[in-house]
């Protein structure tokens, strides 16, 4: 399931929903937060996440058609929020259930690490556009070259 | 569908947006078959600005929703986007 959305999301709820009878083994969530920014040089604390409309939905599920594709996995759920943010607000939430462990925590990671490379969301704190981490694409490209 | 339309549309997002002052446009596109490269010359002419914005070899690309390289070719009707790396997450 995949959301990109301007409402909030409750981390107990979703928990909830990757929640199957019948479903044993392993359930793995991630939450990213708004960073804490304001000590930065920034004029302002505003925040602001921008996107691109029709491609990001296309492209989060994409990254959830490769996850399935490289573990054995039963529920996924991407939700990712848009517009104004302040710090410490919650931004994305990848949960993922499987049978086993590995599967879960390797494929939760693999889509954070895909999300981050490939969805088209740009952050802006401030009047400051966020610039790409080296080490985002580094934590990409591990998965690229197996 | 009109034989004689000849219109993209051309979005522009982030940094790149506010730098240009523009996040969207429709254009006309003057030869069949042009690529990415050949818009981006295009636009260039429009002043340094856009020539040295559109230069930027971290610019990225996509037309209809799909991320392509600049020899990708157009036709009427696409929806080509340029975009700094994304830092979503």
């Amino acid at each position: 399931m995949i959301k990109v959305q301007h409402n909030d999301f409750d981390h107990a709820h979703e928990y909830t929903a990757l929640q199957h009878r019948g479903i044993s083994g392993a359930i793995v969530t991630f939450t990213g937060l708004v960073r804490d920014f304001a000590n930065s040089s920034t004029d302002n604390d505003s925040f602001e996440l921008q996107h691109y409309p029709g491609m990001t939905e296309k492209i989060l599920n994409d990254i959830e058609v490769r996850a399935r594709e490289q573990w054995p996995l039963q529920k996924v759920s991407i939700i990712h929020r848009v517009g104004i943010l302040a710090a410490g607000d919650r931004i994305v939430f990848v949960g993922v259930s499987s049978q086993h462990r590995h599967d879960a925590f390797a494929a939760a990671e693999f889509i954070m690490d895909m999300l981050k490379t490939e969805a088209p969301f740009w952050k802006k704190e401030g009047s400051r556009w966020v610039e790409e981490k080296a080490s985002d694409q580094q934590s990409a490209n591990r998965w690229r070259q197996k | 569908m009109d034989n004689n339309d000849t219109t993209i549309t051309i979005l522009y997002f982030a940094s790149l947006g506010e730098d240009l002052a523009c996040t969207e446009e429709q254009l006309s596109l003057p030869t069949i078959n042009m690529t990415i490269q050949e818009l981006i010359i295009l636009l260039s002419r429009r002043g340094e600005h856009w020539a040295k914005r559109l230069s930027n070899t971290t610019l990225h690309c996509a037309v209809n929703h799909a991320i392509c390289d600049r020899k990708k070719t157009l036709k009427a009707g696409d929806e080509v986007a340029f975009f700094p790396p994304v830092t979503g997450g």
